[in-house]
């Protein structure tokens, strides 16, 4: 018999499973869940995408492309870098195609992390930075966000947390599980803070065109910390079009900075991938180009603002205080006035009610005493979830 | 929020999607007050633009013996009423469910609804297709349906996605 534990690696052995997936296990046992819990929009994608992966496949587009993507694709996405955020890429050298957002996340990190490095990673946030720091023999540090800050990083916690080893800073803004987003005088002081040292920024910015305000448009874009002056130089930016276009399945982002980095990265990919998926590939080219997506990206927006906003009233009519997200396609709402854990809260709530939400401290220890909850569901999904949360909280009083 | 929108455009646009919000409920998603929310609504009720609150019923699904038909009629047009009046005629009839007037190879659209088959044919041979400015009928039975009112048939039915993801 083989002894795996001993033939396996320490380091992969090290690292856990996902709080989410645990979470998951418990739901999949039970039988008429409404579930809050998906982070991936209830809209299929736009027809016209869909379209065009079906064109290419009849076609017979069915080959490898360049290691970093199709050339259409990276002129694209690079154009919508320039128009949604201001700052350009070369598409011959600072952009590389990527198997969704997160191989992006976890090549940034490898290419840039030796032995020992610190990442700092703000916290709540998604599952995946800290363990992908750790398996490239990082060292990840936890920056906790609180909700008296609307879950922002501050200039003092990030100062804090910095010391000589510090190599690089993850961004996970728009956030998910909270919602909040970084405006630009708030990043100005992050930046500030990053000009003078050689660390390097990995801004995740997957959530870049779910934004919201309600304060009027101008604050409503999404601003890239990349666009700061002097930022590009230390920025890798991560992006890709599993949220905005509704495109989790295709498996398909990208990620950009300067060229240095981005020649690193490209021979991770290259022996870990290959390329990325030719027909999402085609597939992403209408994605970004296409007139009509783009009112199908304005109007999938516009139904999670509004979702947003009734959610947002729904848990503190509830008296969950909820905290005001102004991205993605979540709220985060307190449950510490139920006197439960998130974990029990959670528990107890798929088993009387079949409602399933996701714990807090899925996304970090700091989640303790919050709850995520998703919106990309109907308006009769979430009034019918709302309602049985509410008969929920008035048993437990 | 989509600022080119007037609220009476979001609160239709809402209302037809899910007519069983609050006023609450929708003022939250709009971000105005719901005594905003009340007087457009009365305001476009006044108007005559917003008519009614009704249910989307999966007919077949509900009774397996219903029927609904959709019957083409082509009439004549009166005098004066043009095609008013027999088409007010045809819609006082409890068994019609809507009644439009067309563009095209025929004039009205006529959706007729029974509990069998049997009553919706007997209603268009002794009904409609005998009243005055009648000249003919075309009548298709409904087999199955798909979608009503912006509403996918059976609903939710094809969610694959996981319960729980990140």
């Amino acid at each position: 018999m083989i002894n795996y534990d001993k033939i396996l690696s320490e380091k992969v052995k090290s690292i856990q499973f996902s709080g989410i997936r645990k979470f998951f296990d418990i739901a999949a046992t039970m039988d008429n869940v409404i579930s809050l819990s998906v982070g991936e929009p209830d809209f299929k994608t736009p027809w016209a995408i869909r379209r065009k992966a079906i064109l290419s496949l009849e076609t017979g587009h069915t080959r490898y492309s360049s290691n970093s993507g199709m050339v259409e694709l990276r002129v694209e996405a690079c154009k919508y870098m320039q128009n949604l955020l201001g700052v350009s890429y070369d598409p011959n050298n600072e952009i590389v195609v990527t198997v969704g957002g997160s191989e992006a996340i976890d090549i940034a990190i490898r290419a840039l992390v030796n032995d020992g490095d610190e990442v700092l990673v703000p916290e709540p946030s998604f599952v995946c930075y800290a363990p992908l720091v750790e398996l490239a023999g990082g060292v990840a540090v936890p920056i906790i966000t609180k909700v008296e800050d609307n879950f922002k990083l501050t200039p003092k916690a990030l100062k804090a947390a910095i010391t000589p080893k510090t190599k690089a800073l993850i961004l996970p803004f728009p956030n998910n599980p909270t919602g909040a987003v970084m405006r630009r005088d708030e990043l100005e002081e992050i930046a500030e803070i990053l000009r003078g040292t050689e660390i390097m920024a990995i801004s995740d910015e997957i959530y870049a065109e779910l934004t919201y305000s309600d304060g009027g448009e101008d604050l409503k874009k999404h601003v890239s910390i990349a666009s700061l002056d002097g930022m590009r130089e230390r920025t890798i930016l991560i992006n890709g079009f599993s949220k905005a276009f509704a495109m989790t399945g295709w498996r398909l982002g990208w990620v950009a900075g300067p060229e240095p980095i981005l020649t690193q990265i490209l021979k991770i990919h290259q022996y870990a991938i290959m390329c990325s998926p030719t027909t999402s590939q085609y597939a992403a080219i209408t994605a970004l180009s296409s007139p009509e997506v783009r009112r199908d990206v304005d109007y999938m927006v516009n139904e999670y603002d509004m979702r947003r906003r009734l959610c947002v009233k729904s848990f503190n009519d509830m008296g969950l205080n909820c905290f005001n997200p102004e991205g993605a396609f979540y709220v985060f709402p307190c449950i510490k006035s139920t006197g439960l854990t998130s974990e029990e809260f959670c528990e107890r709530l798929i088993k009387s009610k079949r409602v399933a939400v996701v714990p807090g401290t899925a996304f970090g220890k700091s989640g303790e005493g919050f709850v995520r909850v998703s919106y990309a569901y109907s308006l009769k999904h979430l009034t019918d979830a709302f309602a049985r949360i509410e008969e929920f909280l008035r048993e437990i009083k | 929020m989509d600022n080119s929108k007037t609220i009476r455009d979001r609160i239709l646009h809402i209302l037809r999607g899910n007519a069983r919000l609050t006023d609450e409920q929708i003022a939250a998603m709009l971000g105005v007050t719901a005594q905003a929310v009340g007087e457009e609504i009365a305001e476009l009720e006044k108007e005559g633009i917003l008519v009614g609150f009704t249910a989307i019923i999966n007919e077949e699904a509900y009774d397996k013996n219903a029927v609904t038909a959709i019957v083409e009629l082509k009439v004549s047009p009166q005098m004066e009423n043009g095609y008013n009046a027999i088409a007010n005629k045809i819609a006082q009839n409890r068994q019609v469910v809507s009644v439009q007037l067309m563009s095209g190879g025929f004039d009205l659209a006529v959706t007729v609804k029974g509990e069998n088959l049997r009553e919706v044919a007997m209603f268009v041979s002794d009904h409609l297709a005998v009243m005055d400015g009648v000249l003919s009928t075309a009548t298709h039975f409904i087999l199955k349906r798909f979608k009503e009112k912006d509403t996918l048939f059976p609903v939710d039915a094809d969610d694959e996605r996981s319960l729980v993801s990140p």
